[in-house]
């Protein structure tokens, strides 16, 4: 995440998705990746089954498999870690190709990698197609405190600042000579954060002098903006519903 | 250490879910009566500040790299309660628009990376306020101990939340002894950036540094008695404590699951923090081989790896002192 780019997740588009009210499609998702998460792991229809549901989507939205999948590396320390489980897990031992393995395990590593891979797509499906801001905005429809989702903001339109910032900070360190090998030698490094923090401070109190300056009186307005409809809540949960019926039908088929 | 979906039971996310919410709502409204009107510009910017300090890449040996985590920094230049809103806002950022740990995993994850880290930090720090000399030194090397303890600190939770929620059954000190034991050395670095960052800005603006607070000018004037001695001891202490700790943890395990529990901490660190390949990659399998010369190398190595560091602080420190008071007093950098 360079600078110039501070959105690398979003894709501009004009899909149905795309056009979603924000809490609705927070609220789906949030819902979609929970059915994934109570889904037993034994039953392996049924993720193919969300995984399915998950792919339909994004190819609504027209992300591409090649974006999508690049984005999905996002789990692989974990997968990587999912991998060694059935190394080290106790209990009943299977032979897999000459190899050992916890029978526990391999399904602990199996739910890891599953719910891992859905639970990154529909987030990743979510923001490839929602900006931001309008994420944001979705956010405080929720009910989440104003305070944090206007701080968010904040953080937002001036992540690209404060790292542009740091970017010169580090071309001009590297301009001059500096090239680090060990962590005694990275005093420069550790007083431009210093820096780094006092400038981004300093910033924080103009901005809120500007602030003020135009009437600001300790709470962000409500610009507005359309919100959602019944009908963009009635497919939300017919999307997100479908992933719980089969979330259930899989609890209540293997017994769990 | 973004844990993606799934990665905990449902029961232990809905907890710690719980538990963050609480957590960061109170810290809400202390924030409210500390920052008032100014909180939501100096927050979102100090927010942005540890969104790009977790870019900031540091050498850490042989030209490898790590980064910042910030929750102790952010505390300790914020305030415990500004510091969990600020990083809170940070991983829930990272988690909706970057797909960088999962939604449903978002209450373990704040709790781990945000929570623990501010508050866990924070007391730390006060802690090692108490014990050192009342100067900027005394600030800079509780910093040190704070923000290093702060990442293994986190591991902790994660291992305790494993220890109820774990998806699969690997033994708890196995997981305990890896994630700790790595993030010790992790922390290592942490506490060493963070300290010398606080020096900084101790340096340029004191006022900034809500841990320092109590500090008068001529106490934060005070900047030549860091030296080696407060950082190194403290640096020391802290981390032959924790290796003690922690290698008791893993003696406990057996050899073979020891050894992958601590490969496979490490590679599930590896994209955050390139430490894994390192010479301290050599020590995570040094150490394992036998129960007693674990015991010993764990120890031993954390006190040896924290030395350097100290000795790294030091020299630092004593860079500056020789150098003058007179280009301190303004922030540097361009």
């Amino acid at each position: 995440m360079g600078a110039g780019h501070a959105h690398p997740l979003y894709v501009h588009g004009h899909s149905p998705i795309h056009h979603l009210a924000p809490e609705v499609k927070i609220a789906a998702a949030v819902a979609y990746i929970a059915a994934a998460a109570v889904t037993p792991r034994q039953a392996i229809w049924a993720f193919g089954v969300q995984a399915a549901g998950v792919a339909a989507a994004i190819a609504v939205a027209r992300l591409g498999p090649r974006f999508v999948l690049r984005r999905l590396t996002v789990v692989v320390p974990f997968v990587a870690f999912a991998l060694c489980i059935p190394f080290i897990a106790s209990g009943e031992r299977i032979d897999v190709v000459g190899l050992s393995l916890s029978r526990e395990g391999l399904w602990g590593a199996w739910n890891v990698v599953s719910k891992a891979t859905i639970g990154a797509s529909v987030s990743i499906l979510l923001a490839g197609t929602t900006e931001v801001p309008r994420l944001l905005t979705g956010l405080s429809r929720l009910r989440v405190p104003g305070t944090l989702t206007a701080i968010a903001a904040f953080m937002v339109r001036y992540l690209e600042v404060i790292a542009g910032e740091l970017g010169r900070m580090r071309t001009a360190m590297a301009a001059r000579g500096y090239a680090p090998r060990w962590l005694w030698q990275a005093r420069p490094v550790a007083t431009s954060a210093g820096a780094l923090f006092v400038r981004s401070y300093e910033r924080g109190e103009r901005v809120h002098a500007a602030m003020l300056s135009r009437g600001y009186t300790g709470t962000m307005p409500d610009l507005g903006g359309r919100r959602a409809t019944a009908r963009e809540w009635i497919l939300a949960a017919a999307a997100s519903g479908v992933a719980w019926l089969v979330a259930l039908a899989a609890i209540t088929g293997t017994g769990a | 250490m973004h844990a993606p979906d799934g990665f905990l039971n449902v029961g232990t996310a809905v907890t710690t879910g719980a538990i963050s919410a609480g957590a960061v709502g109170a810290s809400l409204r202390q924030m409210r009566t500390t920052l008032r009107d100014r909180q939501v510009p100096l927050a979102g910017l100090a927010a942005a500040f540890i969104f790009a300090a977790q870019m900031v890449n540091f050498p850490v040996a042989a030209g490898t790299t790590g980064h910042l985590l910030g929750g102790a920094l952010a505390a300790i230049l914020l305030g415990p309660a500004a510091g969990a809103v600020v990083v809170t806002v940070v991983v829930v950022v990272q988690a909706l628009a970057f797909a960088d740990g999962g939604l449903t995993a978002l209450g373990y994850n704040v709790l781990n990376m945000a929570i623990v880290t501010a508050f866990g930090g924070y007391g730390v720090f006060a802690l090692a306020r108490r014990l050192l000399p009342g100067t900027a030194s005394g600030v800079v090397a509780a910093t040190a101990v704070a923000a290093g303890l702060s990442v293994p600190l986190s591991a902790m939770a994660f291992a305790i939340e494993w220890l109820f929620g774990a998806t699969v059954p690997v033994p708890f000190d196995t997981v305990f002894g890896a994630m700790v034991g790595v993030h010790l050395l992790i922390g290592v670095g942490e506490g060493a950036i963070s300290a010398m960052a606080v020096g900084a800005i101790l340096a340029a603006r004191p006022d900034l540094v809500h841990g320092a607070r109590d500090l008068t000018p001529g106490q934060t004037a005070d900047r030549a008695r860091i030296g080696l001695r407060g950082v190194t001891i403290g640096a020391v202490l802290a981390a032959t404590v924790l290796a003690t700790v922690v290698s008791q943890f893993t003696a406990s395990a057996p050899d073979g699951l020891e050894r992958v529990g601590l490969d496979q901490g490490l590679m599930a660190e590896a994209r955050d923090h390139p430490l894994a390949s390192g010479p301290f990659a050599e020590y995570a399998t040094d150490g394992v081989r036998n129960e007693q010369v674990s015991l010993a190398v764990a120890g031993g190595a954390g006190v040896a790896v924290t030395l350097l560091i100290g000795l790294g602080v030091g020299a630092a420190v004593r860079d500056r002192r020789t150098h003058g008071a007179a280009g301190d007093r303004r922030p540097t950098g361009v």
